[in-house]
């Protein structure tokens, strides 16, 4: 509660996180090319599927991401719907097209992924079709604001469709136990599997650095919906004024 | 108070779809039309109409119950009675809940009892068109009240009616899948209880949690 009341207010807000966001962005595509050099010339190929499978140090970290993103905004829509916290709002607004874009990612790369290893672009299966519902839910909250006249009512309509929305994330991680068909199950956090050290290292560097530039882009698309606020405010002051 | 002012929508709401000139027909029109085209798309041959039908069905069935719900709560929120709603003391959830329900008996019910017909159009066996009938019931009011927070969610939009689909779609996957599996199941003589099952408690957690979701979203767009 503390760390929220420090920083409801916009203006504080404003006035510290410029650097936060420049130090994020910065880091965050550091760490992605960091990451991405790891995976490609340092990690060992992979004992069955050889060098395509590297393409999973960008598309298991932007799977995380993608879901990370809509947590994000869930919180936010339950902070700004139960303490009418504008600044909530302007956070959940500013996450979506990152996770939005995150999610696309994830579906490419899976896709590019999924024609050597399985032999198909594309499978109906319980992974990659919540993922694609995910993908459709970002759309729909993203139309939904730009749909509202006022953004006091697109900001209640789009925090409950967000809430409603999470439901979907629990049946993404479920997905591949629920329905066991082509999308393999959780590997990664699990004691017992052959994901070593030097597959362990990139994949969290990527995903570090896809959480820092998600970070920094998001406060930078805040800052700007913010000013964009203050703008609207003056102009429409003086006007009044005449 | 609380349930008899519920009551009173839900009747108002009733009498209001019943002589209001072909509001019910239309979704029931939609239905009947879209299974009626997929022969001339997918072809005539009973092989193929027989293994498709059941999906179809239910597809056709999903968006007809889409139809009806850019009017759910638009028009209300228009004239100035949801406002009138909202200062009469009843809960907007049981508005919600009243409003979405009289639409289901309106025009849900209306559709599964015409669905055992468009299912023999679709060359599916005779004989399971009671178990037809019940699904497409319990499907429909999944469809419907999760139809009813995307409605609710767009009341104050302009032409909402392609936002309402984008918002409801994602909504619709687990009646979706299980409904069709009973649909599925029911055609080829194997096990439909339990995808009807899913379907049913699709149906409940729809109805259970459409109610607060829609009243959050009217109390913003009455604002």
């Amino acid at each position: 509660m503390a760390i929220m009341t420090v920083f409801a207010n916009p203006h504080r807000f404003m006035s510290v996180s410029q650097p936060f966001a420049w130090i994020f962005s910065l880091a965050g595509v550091a760490l992605i090319f960091a990451g991405v050099y790891m995976g490609l010339f340092l990690a060992p190929a992979d004992a069955r599927q050889g060098d395509a499978a590297r393409i999973m140090f960008v598309h298991v970290p932007s799977a995380w991401l993608s879901m990370f993103a809509f947590a994000f905004m869930a919180g936010a829509s339950l902070v700004s719907l139960v303490w009418r916290h504008a600044l909530a709002d302007v956070a959940a607004k500013s996450a979506a097209p990152f996770g939005a874009a995150f999610t696309a990612l994830c579906l490419t790369t899976g896709s590019i992924w999924g024609y050597p290893i399985w032999g198909t672009w594309w499978e109906w299966d319980g992974r990659m079709t919540s993922v694609l519902i995910l993908f459709f839910i970002y759309l729909g909250y993203i139309a939904l604001w730009q749909a509202m006249d006022t953004p006091q009512k697109a900001s209640r309509a789009a925090a409950v469709l967000c809430l409603v929305g999470a439901v979907n994330l629990p049946i993404i991680k479920f997905s591949v136990e629920w329905w066991n068909t082509l999308h393999q199950t959780a590997t990664f956090f699990t004691g017992d599997n052959n994901a070593t050290y030097g597959f362990k290292a990139p994949m969290y560097v990527v995903a570090l650095g896809y959480l820092a530039l998600f970070g920094g882009l998001t406060l930078f698309n805040m800052r700007a919906e913010i000013l964009l606020t203050r703008a609207e405010m003056r102009l429409q002051r003086r006007l009044a004024l005449g | 108070m609380m349930v008899s002012g519920a009551g009173a929508v839900f009747v108002r709401e009733l009498k209001q779809a019943w002589s209001g000139g072909g509001g019910v027909s239309l979704p029931l029109g939609f239905f009947a039309g879209a299974c009626s085209l997929t022969p001339l798309s997918l072809g005539p041959e009973a092989d193929l109409l027989r293994a498709a039908g059941p999906g179809v069905l239910w597809i056709a069935l999903a968006l007809s119950s889409l139809l009806p719900m850019e009017r759910l709560f638009q028009a209300d929120l228009e004239d100035g009675t949801l406002d009138a709603y909202a200062g009469s003391g009843v809960a907007l959830e049981w508005v919600a809940a009243a409003k979405t329900a009289a639409h289901w008996v309106s025009t849900g019910l209306p559709l599964a009892l015409i669905a055992p017909v468009l299912w023999i159009m679709l060359q599916g066996p005779v004989s399971s068109m009671f178990q037809v009938a019940l699904v497409s019931s319990i499907g429909s009011a999944a469809f419907f009240f999760f139809g009813a927070i995307g409605a609710a969610l767009t009341a104050g939009v302009r032409r909402g009616g392609l936002l309402i689909t984008l918002v409801a779609l994602p909504l619709y996957c687990p009646a979706m899948i299980f409904g069709s599996a009973a649909l599925y199941g029911a055609a080829s003589g194997g096990d439909w209880t339990s995808p009807l099952m899913l379907t049913s408690a699709a149906a409940l957690f729809a109805i259970a949690c459409s109610p607060f979701a829609a009243a959050s979203a009217l109390r913003a767009a009455i604002d």
